[in-house]
């Protein structure tokens, strides 16, 4: 492990980074150590990834210091942090699809030979940086293209080793990944530890963590919690770390759900691709039910299945009793079916960024303002207005771009455009991330307003503290397949995380805590 | 004021400036020529205009949407040609009385066949539309032999270019008018319109609004077409003939007669008004090179330079010039 | 050599010969040509002199320059629609310059191939510090090098130095020295380039240009070298047409017909109008397929003027190709943007 008198290859203090009005990194330090696999543990939104943003070059922070071998060293661009041998490997892949794998991974520094391009050199090393990783069954003469995801993040694996790192990162590199190729990289890892390289390891997977790691630090709402030496702490106590958050969000209460009421959704088997299997929900009116899970679970695929953009989805979905094939969003959104979704990118999927509050606003209802195709321009600003005043939307901006207005605003826009609609079922993606905690507020209240009046909701948040304030019941997914309901005294944090994490339910806030009170005797 | 305010709306900054260059345009021509500022001159200037203008409508709703039709040059030629020689298809009475929506027709059909390719095999415009104009082209040999066309138009093509219905309204201009309030109005007071716009924005945004983005791209796709085809007719109408290559003249003037309205090249943005100023900029523009004549200038130099040479650098100059000022792109990341 | 690799080797020798995209788009451009050549030769009254061959190889080499010059730009995801353009001032302008004794002949072609190289360099850098897209820039800059061939050629006139014309244009041995010069195009330029940092990282432009900056690759510097010998070649292709007809001619049908001619000669040769796989020796001999349809239609009696009817429908098919991948997409949302 770590060489007693040798300091940490890696130090980083102080450091602090806001966007906005969110902290995402407050007065955080870490160290890595030369021959060691360090693991970074958090929620979504915690700041491991920012932290390792600003460790490969990708941000800067606001405040603090970053020393490589004692010597301080500042990063502008992820080259900066290459160079200074930081090597990191992203979910997003950064590969060339048309190119051979021995051209992307030697894109950046290519062996030369008279000012050209030396293949044969470039392919020799590709061949090594192949090996080294465990693929050396990947012809370096074969396009990237043509290899499959799990090849192409081994390959992946392969460039950020090619340039000879002394810390190698990996950010989620593992979730591509078959089981034997999962094998071969932490082979590759165990090897590289041995060799003295200092390894950051970021992963969901407790058990991926379990036979990797050497050390292990929970970062919890932009602060380090605590580093400690892996195997040391017990599942459970570190989601409890995880955890534990001051409740500061004050939610609205929650309104009696209907049980007798016949569900308005009613969805049933709903499979698509590999990514949803075999899906059951249902919806009353005046109910919301909440989705949970880990990021990427398919919790955005099945909402954007049951719009109607998805081809190929099998499973049956009924509608007021009635079984409906929803073909696209236009007929999603028609009066027979009564469904709006509030999409999770609001700046690319809800809004028109350079047209005005008032033509986002009406623009997914303008059938009903309209006849005969001619819009009715007086009933427009009516119920432009009535939105407005129901929402309370900044009304000076109203013949503004939306582009100008804040991140809250703007989601209220969408919100407004859809309630236009009137709709039945509404489906939210992640509505309140990134949005003040003020016009949080108002979201919350106005979902159960919604709910009071009869409409069923489907509402998809990573913020946990949300799911329990404002949801009925809440479907934790987890690889496409819903592993968990959870309701009433049920519906805790700690049952949240466990089942995001797909740990085995049945530990309970009791056992929880003997088995803290355990670990600490 | 209300209806103030809604004349107020059409016209956007771009669209004021460049209603201004025109009169700039004419004040310093008429320091060359003082016949630039009299009522003839203005209304011969609206009249060619309106060739350019009917044409450019169509154009203008492609690039709102973020497309592009390379397909007009030939799409103008299909258009006159068609509608000189409908009696070879409509026989001798209809193909006289139908040659106008004849050719028109046709020409909204290949807009039908760039809509398909643009809107559901999501071809990239700009490839699509292009072979779509050597395609026509090829049609149009053909359907000539190869040979200049010899048909002649017919006597209501004739009256619609150089009759006056209104008197003293050339009918072209009345044509333009009647087209662009129509358009106009579908931009600012329909759904479709505000769709138009939205797409240029997001289309992403949109198709999640419940909108079939699709059909709305094929609408716009047609409408070029058929405008093109007007644009041929009224063409043949005033030669009294169809003639080889008649649209080539137009790509480039209506491309920068759209841009220089202030509608951005990537779609999304734009007032119809813009593209009426811009159309008569170009005109404009194009008959003060020919009558100040600035290569008699160089001449004096002892250059030697066709009249030609002016236009063409003018209009690629100008172009850039109005896309480095109104349509730079967003960089990568 | 470690063993591991050892193992990975002796497992490629068994894949037998791997030939790239870019590669098997070659071969099939040849294999097309050389059917339709030997259909062309087959029908041919006189057979397949040195005289034919001569002068289908004039013909084609022309169209095969501005088609290597169409395909560099194309290969970074772009569109250059003034290489028809360009081909057309280098070919007024050395009916100028490249005349007189030897020397200034040479100054001459030196002339014309920088005036051929800066054109492409301009609009390059218009588009990479404009931030603008290629299609319009190019549109509108291909008016202005027309207008400045117009200048320098009002009237179609002019000379060129006769033993040049004659030496480009002839034949030895029954080889056409065009096919020569196009040979000289691809050993010096293209092959050069395409093994150079820059020549790769065009086509890492094309393939992802979001992975491609990840990647620190050097986008703007790929792009306008890739312009700018786009511009070269296109001018290599107009010296060669006033070797050709001893003049020059600024005719607005001769650059469109070039232009558009040339993207199909792209598409046929095996390059991707999306970018990132195809080659330049892939767009000569797609160029001569082009030619030798116009030749063939006239030997079957079809009017040759239908070819803009046939580069049409090329376009579109190869368009219509590309875009089935659509077919395939599971999600509709992933068809926008």
């Amino acid at each position: 492990m770590a060489e007693s008198g040798v300091g940490p290859l890696l130090s980083m203090s102080g450091i602090t980074k806001r966007y906005g009005g969110v902290r995402a990194l407050e007065d955080v330090s870490f160290e890595a150590h030369r021959g060691s696999i360090h693991a970074l543990l958090g929620e979504n939104g915690a700041g491991k990834s920012t932290l390792i943003k600003v460790l490969s070059g990708v941000v800067q922070p606001d405040t603090g210091t970053i020393e490589l071998d004692g010597e301080q060293v500042q990063f502008a661009n992820p080259q900066d942090a290459n160079d200074l041998g930081i090597s990191c490997i992203f979910q997003e892949l950064s590969l060339l699809p048309d190119l051979t794998v021995a051209d992307n991974i030697g894109i950046t520094r290519p062996p030369r030979r008279f000012g050209m391009i030396d293949f044969k050199a470039q392919r020799r090393i590709a061949e090594e940086a192949l090996a080294l990783v465990g693929g050396e069954n990947i012809d370096p003469m074969s396009t990237v293209k043509e290899l499959s995801l799990s090849r192409r993040q081994m390959v992946e694996i392969a460039k950020a080793m090619a340039r000879n790192p002394k810390i190698l990162i990996l950010d989620e590199a593992t979730s591509a990944l078959t089981a034997a190729d999962v094998e071969k990289v932490f082979a590759m890892l165990h090897r590289l530890r041995k060799d003295g390289m200092a390894i950051i390891y970021i992963s969901h997977r407790m058990h991926e963590i379990a036979e990797l790691a050497d050390m292990c630090t929970v970062y919890r709402n932009g602060h380090k919690v605590e580093t400690f030496k892996a195997g040391t702490k017990s599942d459970n106590a570190i989601v409890e770390m995880m955890i534990g958050r001051e409740y500061d969000s004050v939610f609205p209460p929650k309104s009696d759900s209907k049980q007798d009421v016949d569900p308005v959704l009613k969805v049933r088997d709903f499979s698509w691709q590999d990514q949803l299997n075999g899906i059951n929900l249902d919806i009353r009116p005046g109910e919301i039910v909440g989705l949970g899970g880990l990021d990427g679970q398919g919790q955005k695929q099945l909402q954007l299945g049951l719009f109607g953009t998805l081809i190929g989805a099998t499973g049956t979905v009924e509608i007021n009793g009635q079984p409906v094939s929803i073909t696209s969003p236009k007929r999603a959104k028609s009066d027979e079916l009564g469904m709006a979704l509030i999409p999770e990118d609001r700046k690319g999927e809800g809004l028109m960024l350079p047209m005005t509050v008032r033509e986002n606003l009406s623009f997914a209802a303008i059938e009903k303002v309209s006849r005969a195709g001619i819009v009715d321009v007086g009933a427009e600003e009516d119920a432009i207005s009535e939105i407005v005043e129901l929402l309370k939307i900044k009304a000076d901006g109203i013949d503004g771009p939306v582009a100008a207005l804040s991140g809250g605003n703007q989601q209220k826009v969408v919100i407004g455009k859809w309630l236009m609609t009137k709709p039945r079922i509404i489906l939210l993606n992640d509505p309140t991330r990134g949005i003040d905690v003020g016009t949080k507020q108002e979201i919350y209240q106005l979902l159960q307003k919604l709910a009071a009046e009869g409409a069923a909701i489907l509402f998809y948040s990573t913020d946990y503290d949300e799911l329990i304030g404002c949801c009925d019941r809440v479907l934790v997914m987890y690889d496409g397949t819903v592993v968990r309901t959870l309701s009433g005294d049920e519906l805790n944090e700690t049952n949240l995380v466990s089942a995001a994490l797909n740990l085995p339910a049945g530990t309970d806030e009791a056992d929880l805590a003997a088995q803290a009170r355990e670990a600490t005797q | 004021m209300k209806s103030f305010d809604v004349i107020f709306r059409q016209f956007d900054r771009a669209t004021l400036i460049a209603f201004a260059c025109i009169v700039v345009l004419l004040l310093i021509g008429a320091l060359a020529e003082p016949a630039f500022l009299s009522p003839q001159y203005l209304l011969q200037q609206l009249h060619t205009a309106s060739f350019l203008g009917v044409v450019a409508t169509g154009v203008m709703l492609v690039i709102l949407l973020g497309h592009i039709d390379l397909s007009i040059p030939w799409t103008i030629g299909v258009g006159g040609m068609m509608a000189t020689g409908a009696v070879g298809f409509l026989g001798p009475e209809w193909g006289v009385t139908l040659a106008v929506p004849f050719g028109i027709l046709c020409g909204a059909l290949i807009g039908v066949v760039n809509g398909l390719g643009v809107a559901y095999l999501r071809a990239p415009a700009m490839i699509f539309t292009l072979g779509m104009n050597a395609v026509a082209q090829g049609l149009m040999v053909y359907h000539t032999g190869g040979f200049a066309p010899q048909d002649r138009a017919t006597p209501f093509m004739r009256e619609l270019t150089v009759g006056h219905l209104i008197p003293g309204l050339p009918n072209p201009i009345l044509v333009w008018i009647i087209l662009g309030a129509a358009v106009m109005f579908m931009l600012n007071r329909t759904t479709l319109g505000r769709q138009i716009y939205a797409i240029g924005n997001q289309e992403r945004a949109v198709f999640l609004s419940g909108v079939e983005t699709r059909k709305v791209v094929l609408i716009c796709f047609v409408i070029s077409g058929a405008c093109a085809a007007a644009t041929g007719v009224l063409l043949a109408g005033w030669a009294n003939r169809s003639y080889q290559a008649m649209g080539d003249p137009y790509l480039l003037p209506t491309i920068a007669a759209v841009i220089l309205g202030g509608t951005n090249v990537l779609g999304g943005r734009g007032k119809y008004m813009g593209t009426v100023a811009g159309v008569i900029l170009i005109t404009i523009l194009q008959s003060m090179l020919s009558v100040v004549q600035p290569q008699r200038y160089f001449a004096q130099l002892g250059f030697d330079l066709p009249a030609d040479t002016f236009r063409q650098v003018v209009f690629g100059a100008v172009i850039i010039a109005m896309l480095l000022i109104y349509g730079r792109q967003k960089l990568t990341t | 050599m470690s063993a591991e690799t050892q193992t990975a080797a002796t497992e490629r020798r068994r894949f037998g010969i791997r030939l790239s995209a870019a590669q098997r788009g070659i071969l099939l451009a040849v294999l097309i040509f050389g059917v339709m050549f030997a259909v062309y030769g087959w029908k041919q009254t006189v057979g397949l002199t040195p005289n034919v061959i001569n002068t289908a190889a004039n013909k084609g080499a022309l169209l095969a320059l501005v088609a290597m010059a169409q395909t560099l730009p194309v290969l970074t995801g772009g569109l250059d629609l003034s290489v028809g353009a360009i081909f057309v001032l280098a070919n007024c302008l050395a009916s100028a310059i490249v005349v007189g004794d030897p020397i200034s002949t040479t100054f001459g072609v030196i002339g014309v191939l920088i005036v051929g190289f800066m054109c492409g360099a301009l609009n390059g850098a218009i588009i990479v510090y404009g931030r603008l897209q290629p299609l319009i820039v190019t549109l509108a800059m291909g008016a202005v090098y027309f207008g400045v061939a117009l200048a320098i050629r009002p009237q179609p006139g002019g000379s060129v130095n006769f033993e040049l014309a004659d030496f480009m244009t002839r034949s030895t041995f029954a080889i056409p020295h065009s096919a020569i010069l196009l040979l000289l195009v691809v050993l010096v330029i293209w092959l050069p380039y395409r093994r150079s940092v820059l020549g790769r990282s065009a086509l890492a432009i094309g393939s992802s240009e979001q992975a491609a900056y990840m990647s620190g690759v050097p986008i703007e510097r790929a792009k306008i070298l890739a312009y700018s010998l786009s511009g070269l070649m296109a001018s290599i292709g107009g010296l060669l047409l006033t070797a050709l007809t001893y003049s020059g001619a600024a005719k607005m049908s001769i650059a469109n017909d070039y232009t558009l001619n040339a993207i199909g000669a792209v598409v046929i040769g095996g390059t991707s109008l999306f970018g990132g796989v195809g080659s330049a020796v892939g767009s000569i001999f797609g160029a001569f397929v082009m030619r030798t349809v116009g030749d063939l239609l006239i030997v079957f009696d079809i009017n040759p003027v239908l070819q803009p009817l046939f580069v049409g429908i090329v376009l579109l098919v190869a368009v219509s190709l590309g875009s089935l991948r659509v077919l395939r997409i599971k999600n509709k949302l992933d068809l926008y943007r």
